[in-house]
């Protein structure tokens, strides 16, 4: 699965990956739910390390479509409130 | 897809159909799609140029800053040293701003500087991208027959559209900041041009609207602290630790060393004998 995380790049995940990356998902979307700030920015921070330690950079000169792009890092609840709602980046 | 890999991927995938249905034959296309990501790339490197200059900006501006503030300093010593304590303190309080302002800038232009590394490194990124475009487009064009083709361009251009977006947000994101940081340095250069951080012995005693807004600015432990320090240098001051100015405390002769005080008596009483 090749992810990308916006203003950064793309990272190639094994396909095994999408289910540790889909349950950081659901946890970003029930603290944006709920509306705490504090745990958001946490795991949407883990989301950001969990694809730049598992994934392999994909080289600059490939050319193919991501199957999920991520908010550029520093973004904040208030920037992605409207991914982080329903079935998040990752839809079930 | 929901979220913003949704949103962001129907833009791309508009974006590319509309370009891909522009030309009847692929040669076309892909001829359509090379030039529109040279464009874009002409884009980026006009983008890098925007952050460097207000990058240059900024730095002129710190550095006009950091003159204030010795200058400031300087004045305060002065008026310290000639018994004006209101005017030392008014000369503290413009080097707080002044010093605050300082900080802020420093941050600026790392923030900048952090924009430009990116931005560099992204247009570096499209220009790989770009020139395996380029030789992929001469592959497809020699090798595959219209309708194949069709499916080999929709793929390279969906992986060049993608990067081309993903620039295009940096390059916005950088622009918005240096928008904010433009109208910032305004701000901060109609305050100079206003005389705030200008020659004080041009100022009166009496208090202005500019000194009270900067009272409110600038924090006055700080500014008490400093003028307590710069007293205790100078030898002068209200609160002197060993008590030898005696009668001098807050008064005209506070201003005045100690050393000067004592040989200043002694000929009134000569006379006086």
């Amino acid at each position: 699965m090749i992810v990308r995380i916006a203003t950064e790049g793309q990272y190639e995940l094994l396909e095994n990956d999408v289910e540790a990356l889909n349950e950081l998902d659901n946890r970003a979307v029930a603290a944006c739910e709920a509306g705490d700030e504090e745990q958001f920015s946490q795991v949407f921070q883990e989301m950001m390390d969990f694809v730049r330690r598992n994934g392999q950079q994909m080289a600059d000169d490939r050319l193919e479509g991501s199957d999920v792009i991520l908010p550029p890092p520093d973004s904040t609840m208030e920037d992605v409130r409207d991914d982080f709602t329903g079935e998040g980046l990752i839809p079930e | 897809m929901p979220g913003l890999s949704g949103r962001m991927s129907v833009v791309i995938k508009a974006k590319i159909s509309k370009l891909l249905d522009r030309a009847e034959d692929p040669g076309e296309t892909l001829e359509y799609s090379y030039q529109k990501q040279i464009e874009l790339l002409q884009n980026v490197k006009k983008g890098i140029a925007d952050v460097v200059t207000s990058k240059k900006r900024l730095q002129i501006q710190e550095e006009s800053i950091r003159q204030q503030v010795v200058k400031l300093d300087t004045q305060a010593r002065q008026a310290l040293a000639a018994g004006q304590e209101d005017l030392a303190r008014t000369a503290l309080e413009r080097k707080n701003v002044a010093q605050n302002e300082l900080q802020s800038l420093d941050g600026q232009i790392a923030d900048l500087q952090k924009q430009q590394e990116q931005l560099t490194d992204s247009e570096q990124k499209l220009k790989t991208k770009i020139e395996q475009f380029r030789s992929k487009k001469e592959v497809i064009k020699a090798q595959y027959s219209a309708a194949e083709a069709q499916v080999r361009i929709s793929e390279a251009a969906t992986g060049v559209g993608e990067e081309m977006a993903d620039v295009g947000l940096a390059m916005q994101r950088a622009l918005d900041k240096t928008e904010n940081m433009k109208a910032r340095a305004q701000a901060v250069g109609e305050l100079e041009a206003a005389g705030t951080f200008d020659d004080l012995t041009q100022l009166g005693s009496g208090e202005d609207d500019i000194d009270r807004q900067l009272k409110q600015l600038s924090s006055s432990t700080e500014v008490d602290a400093e003028l307590e320090k710069m007293k205790a240098e100078l030898g002068t001051g209200s609160s002197p630790p060993a008590g030898e100015l005696g009668a001098g405390a807050g008064g005209d002769s506070g201003a005045r060393q100690a050393g000067d005080a004592a040989p200043a008596s002694e000929p009134s009483q000569g006379s006086a004998q």
